[in-house]
């Protein structure tokens, strides 16, 4: 009897090795069928290779090539006992202990097989929507209370509905997939693993809104997306999810995919607009709002990929469904990212509420080095970084704000106490110098001046610089390079002296 | 010498598609390894632009080159998580073992080394690219096998 083995195909396992895994497992003498599934995102296991049993999906990982032997001869083919064995997949604390709804495929389907995607409620979300009118849909996105997953966490019914609301003969669905943020890699994930998730919300916020053109912007540090997601937007044409009279419902929705090329500021999104239009990165001033002049002057929606994934399961569950996660008005589930020096890193899908120390400590276990960790930055690199004593601090938008603090897109940059936090705090300024778009001078010279004053180690002069460019740069760029500076200060002056 | 038809029709592939100005780079760039001089007047003309404009939208992306690269390309992220692995250390016996400075190609034009913000793969810290292929916990051990394995 055929026996069926799951090898991951996302970028996390490839740089694993998983690939040639994966031609190592179908080379076996034995009758084989390997499944390139997507990852579950317990990244310190990749490559994480699963053998369907009669009991389930039996887990081994890391997998090397040179494990394949030893494997083969503990009979891992029917799920034989083996020192890199993990048990079940579904068992494994790491993924048992997380909510999963927006990553609930992620790992389990083939990503690019729309009958896996069916069969696991694919496209239920958008059979529901194309019964509904554009307000029904927009009421139960309000009713989820789902807030925008790319970092500013704006209410995504409200966006919706003012480009419901404008008078335009052409709209836009834009998706930002410019996930620059060091630490995280949820976005990638999704799009490696789910596609045509993000694929599904994005058609129902195009009949949502009245708009027929969506573009994703993804960026050029992710090759494998664009693969997967172009022949995933591919394979929906030809079952007519995309293209003219989807479902022969008389609604048109056109999909594309955009490269970006290494901005960081084009994660913006007025900058992305502008990149997307062909130009140069420059973030434009608001208002107008993008929902009311965006891409080519039109009403446009943008949304990050997993707030437009979180769409499917809210319109097939509805949205009482979601908010039932939770905690205050951070409503539904977030991806964090378990990154940096940190002994179990991955993905960990939970709904708001968790503590931070639970985090980095019950999740992740520690950090990698087998260090003491000294701080954790915790939104990318415009986010605060904390110290231990306060890891009992609460994983959710408006504890985080009260903290002086961001959750941003949910990446968990762990640091062991080797490191030099003024050398952190530089780099912010540094990194701020090299991806400034230029257009306002608080971000532009501030980030050079900045850099300058840590070098001279004049903090009074910085601190007033920080409160300058907090108060009155363009976008987030400038306007938060301040918050991982002036927190490593407070938190670890003692590094600040020579 | 720069093959301009062959830029013409890589440009004619794009000018008609809504903001395709950067697409068409990266269809030059992946035809000529980078965006030649030479092509900057027919791109302006194609998509009916100044040539201070093409020239701004390659100069404000780090993808865009304006010189070949070397016959290797190295990338290494020098974003936050793989700083807390190492990547500051790691970036310094790199340079050392290509002989070649970080965002510098080496005078032979054997090989680049460039700077990446992020590679996505952050919780496999630190994150080496080696002509595409990425690479995950990479020490500088391992590093000169993997770039000694991809020479032999």
């Amino acid at each position: 009897m055929t026996v069926t083995v799951y090898v991951p195909r996302d970028t996390a396992s490839i740089s694993m090795g998983a690939d040639d895994v994966a031609k190592a497992i179908s080379d076996l003498p034995e009758d084989i069928k390997v499944v390139r599934n997507g990852t579950w995102g317990m990244t310190y296991l990749e490559p994480l290779i699963e053998v369907e049993t009669d009991k389930g999906r039996v887990a081994y990982g890391p997998v090397t090539v040179q494990d394949i032997e030893s494997l083969h001869q503990a009979d891992f083919l029917k799920g034989g006992r083996h020192v890199l064995c993990q048990g079940l997949t579904q068992e494994i604390e790491y993924l048992k202990n997380q909510e999963r709804l927006t990553f609930e495929r992620c790992g389990l389907i083939d990503p690019l097989s729309i009958d896996d995607y069916l069969e696991n409620d694919g496209f239920l979300g958008l059979k529901r929507a194309l019964k509904l009118s554009e307000k029904e849909i927009i009421d139960d996105v309000m009713t989820s209370g789902l807030r925008g997953r790319g970092g500013a966490a704006f209410p995504t019914g409200i966006k919706w509905n003012t480009v419901y609301e404008a008078q335009s003969d052409q709209k836009y669905i834009c998706c930002n997939a410019d996930e620059g943020d060091s630490g995280t890699f949820s976005d990638r994930i999704l799009m490696e693993s789910d596609p045509f998730c993000l694929i599904e919300g994005m058609i129902i916020a195009g009949l949502a809104v009245g708009a027929t053109k969506g573009y994703i912007y993804l960026r050029s540090e992710y090759p494998l997306c664009k693969v997967v997601l172009n022949d995933a937007i591919k394979i929906a044409e030809e079952h007519n999810y995309l293209g003219f009279d989807i479902l022969g419902s008389g609604s048109d929705f056109f999909l594309e995919v955009r490269i970006g090329a290494g901005s960081y500021v084009c994660g913006e999104e007025t900058a992305m607009l502008e990149s997307l239009e062909g130009k140069r990165g420059m973030v434009r001033a608001k208002p107008p709002l993008p929902a009311h002049v965006g891409l080519f002057g039109k009403p446009t929606v943008i949304n990050n990929v997993l707030t437009l994934a979180s769409i499917p399961i809210i319109m097939s569950k509805g949205g009482d469904y979601y908010k039932d996660f939770g905690i205050g008005r951070s409503r539904g589930t977030i991806a964090f990212q378990l990154t940096g020096n940190v002994k179990c890193g991955g993905l960990v899908e939970k709904a708001f509420g968790i503590t931070l120390g639970e985090m980095i400590n019950e999740f992740g276990q520690g950090t990698y080095s087998g260090k003491n960790v000294k701080a954790v930055q915790v939104g990318g690199p415009l986010g605060a970084y904390i110290p231990p004593q306060e890891f009992d601090l609460s994983l959710d938008y408006e504890a985080f704000s009260e903290a002086d603090a961001v959750l941003g897109h949910g990446g968990i940059v762990v640091f062991d106490e080797t490191a030099d936090m003024k050398e952190q705090a530089k780099f912010a300024f540094d990194f701020c110098v090299i991806e400034s778009c230029g257009k306002c001078t608080p971000c532009r010279i501030g980030s050079t001046r900045g850099s300058e004053l840590i070098d001279k180690g004049n903090f009074e002069l910085m601190r007033e610089l920080c409160d300058l460019m907090d108060s009155s740069s363009l976008c987030a760029m400038g306007g938060m390079t301040p918050i991982p500076v002036k927190s490593a200060l407070k938190h670890w002056e003692n590094d600040f002296k020579d | 010498m720069v093959n301009t038809d062959k830029a013409v029709e890589v440009i004619n592939q794009y000018i008609d598609i809504p903001g395709g100005l950067l697409e068409c780079l990266h269809g030059i760039q992946s035809v000529f390894g980078f965006v030649p001089k030479e092509t900057i007047d027919d791109i302006a003309d194609g998509f009916n632009i100044s040539r201070a404009e093409v020239h701004g939208v390659i100069s404000y992306y780090h993808d865009f080159k304006t010189s070949p690269r070397g016959k290797k390309v190295v990338r290494i992220c020098q974003a936050e998580a793989c700083q807390s692995m190492g990547s500051r250390d790691l970036t310094r016996r790199v340079e050392e073992i290509l002989g070649v400075k970080i965002d510098e190609t080496r005078v032979d034009g054997a090989v680049s080394l460039e700077t990446v913000y992020c590679f996505g793969n952050c919780a496999l810290s630190p994150n080496v690219e080696i002509d595409g292929k990425l690479h995950a916990r990479v020490t500088s051990d391992n590093f000169e096998k993997l770039v000694k394995g991809e020479e032999a």
